[in-house]
């Protein structure tokens, strides 16, 4: 089971580092192995991250994440490169993602090097097709190919093979398919469901609601770095009671509803930063 | 009619050749419409909008016409377009929010843009100061730098200096992508009032996002590998699209509501072709799910209806 | 730290042409532009061309470069080889003027190559590291800046009783290269932020590694331009040092005999042939590099290529 404790990330700010903002204040949730958990809030919510604090790319302030109960935010060196084996990301831009200069393979290579160094070649061949198989890409298509010679779909899916190739337990998805068109989205996003169905645990960031929706077990909403609802996505979507999670329900632009006249209270929204308690069997709002 | 566009065509230049970005349109717009313009990355829209004001110089004119208000649109020649840009076409181009110059106040931009048209900046200060309380700005935000104003903000400050001088017809290009859910909301809103107040006549709405064209579009036009391949009242499209694509596109959207356990919705399987040598028949042949030999090498029939609907389709039902 | 919901597919810019069409790998297609840029191919041939005469040419002078052949102030004739003509002291030009352009492409590439070491080390790690460590690395580089490289060039050759061509390009190339590091670690600033970076983190490459093959190879139109310059500026250094009397001793530079000819009062004695050849060799070299800098920067960028 992956933890977040209580998590808290602070940065220093000002002419001589004298000032501090709280990017992201004690925030706890747990993913369980096949389970989703989306990450949902606007810019400035801190999402992206706690999506990097995970994968260590950021260091945590205080508050500890936990992978089976090990404490990871100060691994380093080798132990890093182990825990990378469990856990590993894709980012919003694939065409960031990928050195433009070189093929868009070298990533499995780069992992062939780590990882499986003493694997045969032949072994490594067929683990590579299985991971292009199980994204549902074929390898013809995509070896040899410069990043720009490929489309952003085909990119992510590289990308989540090159993870596959490591037998991880827990994906941080940040974002992947905002930058997708319509049409290739819902496969990525189905691919991320069949990959829930044999066990992956997903952090499945977003900014849009409807995703979160379709794919996710488990939903955290998050505003200006701390929790604000959280629990079974179902009850959060159904019967949201914090005023910012009613507030971005309304206005979620939907193909057959219109959106409400009035925009809701948003006075109710500049209460206090108040603790979680409690509405629900597994769901907790901060009201 | 405000607008009647007819087979227009524009291609770029590229060394292996033409690529045929826009590449036959036809539809119409009446005063006081919101059309939407829909399709997915490459498929001409963002062309189609530049090319109806000429922004792009690396966009060749092919062929077409195109007639605003009576008066055709001299889309071919730049500087005679300059004089009816701004004033009878404006744009809001895509990323218009990150493009004010960072060093600049607002106001002075603003001051800045109106004398290089030749408009009195001075005559129009109430006005503008006035519009842009009816979005919802103070207007000491004139005397703010753009780093200053969230994203929001400058979407909004954008959308009144283009339609200042209250063009016919208006042209926002993806002013709703780069927005928080909640900002989307107001910035979508804006738009309808400044129709609403008479502020623009007619807008064209670019977007692959067809849920915020669900909302205050009262047309959707889809686009796909620079054809148009179906236009019709919002409606309409949305919940009985003809065209295969449209039908494919509307059903690929999750809806909140809609779960992957319950309901696993699908994609469009392949990608658009490329533009530098299109095939003959039916662009999206190769995906259709309705495809025939017929489809793949004659262009598709264009079955217009009322209300300006029409569809390119051999297929579709009628 | 924060990301605003991206604007979704981007579609501004005109369609690519897609691979199949055009099979031109990067390097091909960079050699294609490179050939057909004039200023490139100008730039480059007149440095090559200074390049063939600093090789050849003191192979076929018949007389040493500070040998005393007792012509004084010959004008340039075919008699005894002296091409060039002959100093007031009885020296051969053409002998000077071919050594002294083997040294000035010597020093340009020691001082020009030891300032591009510099400047890289210093510039990856401040970009790469960034904090505390890109402050004091930034402190050192505002120091070496502003310090009068010109008094201290001065204070140390004078100290120095002999001094020798590696030992000027060595001075040279370490106080040349702050705005060279500076630019580095913009390059790399901006890279860094690139997810590709984060990729190669969560794939166990090391900081170095990171550095050395995802970041410097995507630079490298951009270093190669930038040893260029390094280059072109030690050649000018080092002719107005050895104008100004502290040349390297034993030998002879474009840059001394320009200074032994104004100290002979050749301008007054009309003997053109001793002043004007290295005067125009050294801005001839510069300014080819510059030229050339400027092709490569549009063979480079793809945007500023006419189409």
């Amino acid at each position: 089971m992956l933890t977040l404790r209580d998590v808290s990330k602070t940065y220093r700010v000002g002419a001589f580092g004298g000032g501090s903002l709280r990017a992201i204040d004690e925030v706890s949730f747990d993913v369980h192995p096949g389970e989703v958990v989306s990450l949902i809030g606007e810019s400035g919510s801190g999402k992206t991250t706690i999506g990097r604090m995970i994968l260590r790319l950021i260091s945590v302030s205080s508050g500890r994440i936990e992978l089976d109960a090990t404490d990871i935010s100060t691994l380093h060196g080798d132990n890093l490169t182990a825990y990378y084996r469990r856990v590993q990301g894709v980012f919003q831009d694939p065409f960031s993602s990928f050195n433009p200069i070189f093929k868009a393979d070298r990533v499995f290579r780069m992992m062939r090097d780590t990882y499986h160094r003493n694997l045969p070649a032949d072994e490594w061949h067929a683990r590579l097709e299985n991971a292009l198989q199980d994204v549902a890409l074929n390898p013809r298509d995509v070896l040899g190919k410069y990043p720009h010679q490929l489309s952003g779909g085909q990119l992510q899916r590289l990308l989540v093979a090159r993870a596959l190739l490591l037998d991880i337990e827990y994906l941080v998805a940040d974002e992947i398919i905002s930058m997708l068109d319509a049409s290739t989205r819902i496969d990525v996003l189905n691919l991320l469901g069949d990959l829930k169905q044999r066990g992956l645990g997903i952090v499945f960031i977003t900014h849009d609601l409807s995703l979160g929706n379709y794919i996710s077990d488990a939903t955290v909403i998050l505003r200006r770095g701390s929790i604000v609802e959280m629990g079974e996505t179902a009850k959060v979507f159904g019967d949201p009671r914090h005023p910012y999670t009613r507030m971005l329900l309304a206005a979620v632009p939907q193909l057959h509803t219109k959106w409400a006249a009035d925009d809701g209270d948003a006075a109710a929204l500049e209460n206090g930063a108040t603790a979680l308690v409690e509405v629900d069997a597994g769901h907790l709002a901060a009201i | 009619m405000t607008l009647v566009v007819d087979d227009l065509r524009t291609y770029y230049r590229t060394l292996a050749g033409d690529v045929r970005a826009v590449d036959g349109a036809s539809f119409t717009l009446d005063d006081g419409e919101i059309m939407g313009l829909a399709g997915e990355s490459g498929c001409g829209k963002s062309t189609l909008a530049k090319a109806l004001i000429r922004l792009d110089t690396r966009m060749r004119y092919i062929g077409g016409h195109v007639v605003l208000d009576g008066v055709e649109l001299p889309i071919w020649d730049d500087r005679l377009m300059n004089e009816r840009r701004f004033r009878d076409v404006s744009i809001v181009p895509q990323y218009a929010m990150s493009a004010m110059t960072p060093t600049r106040k607002i106001g002075r931009m603003i001051r800045e843009l109106l004398e290089s048209r030749g408009v009195d900046a001075h005559a129009l200060e109430p006005e503008l100061q006035r519009r842009l309380e009816l979005v919802g700005l103070q207007p000491s935000v004139l005397s703010l730098y753009p780093i200053e104003l969230s994203g929001g903000m400058k979407q909004r400050v954008v959308m009144v200096i283009s339609t200042l001088l209250d063009p016919s017809l208006l042209i926002a290009d993806e002013i709703t992508s780069a927005l928080d859910v909640s900002t989307q909301k107001a910035v979508a809103e804006t738009l309808v009032e400044f129709r609403d107040r008479g502020f623009v006549k007619s807008v064209i709405v670019i977007t692959h996002d067809l849920s915020i064209l669900a909302q205050i579009a009262d047309s959707i036009l889809v686009m796909y590998a620079g054809k148009l391949v179906e236009k019709g009242p919002t409606s309409a499209i949305v919940d009985e699209p003809l065209h295969p694509y449209s039908r494919l596109l509307i059903s690929s959207l999750p809806e909140v509501g809609v779960r992957y356990d319950e309901q696993k919705l699908a994609g469009i399987p392949g990608r658009p072709p490329q533009l530098l040598d299109p095939p003959r028949g039916c662009r999206f042949h190769d995906r259709c799910p309705l495809a025939t030999e017929r489809c793949a090498k004659d262009p598709p029939f264009v079955r217009a209806g009322e209300d300006g609907r029409f569809v390119a389709c051999w297929e579709a039902p009628c | 730290m924060t990301t605003a919901p991206v604007a979704g597919p981007a579609d501004s810019a005109p369609p690519s042409v897609p691979a199949a069409a055009k099979q031109l790998t990067t390097t091909q297609e960079t050699l294609y532009f490179a050939l057909r840029n004039r200023k490139l191919v100008f730039g480059a041939s007149v440095t090559i061309a200074l390049l063939a005469f600093a090789i050849v040419g003191p192979l076929i002078a018949r007389h040493g470069p500070l040998d005393y052949t007792g012509h004084l102030s010959w004008a340039p004739t075919t008699r005894y080889g002296h091409w060039f003509g002959t100093t007031l002291l009885g020296q051969d030009v053409f002998a000077q003027f071919a050594t002294g352009l083997r040294l000035a492409f010597l020093v340009g590439v020691v001082g020009g190559g030891i300032a591009a070491v510099i400047a890289m080390l210093i510039g990856f790690t401040a970009g790469y590291r960034g904090g505390a460590l890109d402050e004091f690395l930034n402190m050192i580089t505002n120091i070496v800046l502003v310090i009068p490289t010109f008094a201290l060039l001065l204070v140390i050759a004078a100290y120095l009783q002999v001094r020798s061509v590696l030992v000027e390009a060595v001075l040279i190339g370490i106080t040349s290269w702050p705005w060279a590091a500076r630019a580095v670690r913009a390059q790399t600033f901006s890279l860094v932020s690139r997810d590709f970076v984060d990729m190669a983190r969560l794939s166990g490459r090391s900081q170095m590694q990171i550095i050395f093959t995802e970041i410097a190879p995507n630079m490298s139109s951009y270093l190669f331009m930038m040893f260029i310059l390094l280059f072109g500026g030690a050649v000018l250094i080092a002719a107005t040092l050895d104008f100004i009397g502290l040349g390297p001793s034993g030998t002879i530079s474009l840059g001394m005999m320009m200074q032994l000819s104004v100290q002979n009062a050749a301008l007054q004695l009309h003997l053109w042939w001793w002043f004007l050849p290295p005067g125009i060799a050294i801005a001839m070299l510069v300014g080819s590099l510059y030229v050339m800098n400027v092709g490569l920067d549009e063979v480079f960028n793809p945007k500023l290529r006419e189409m």
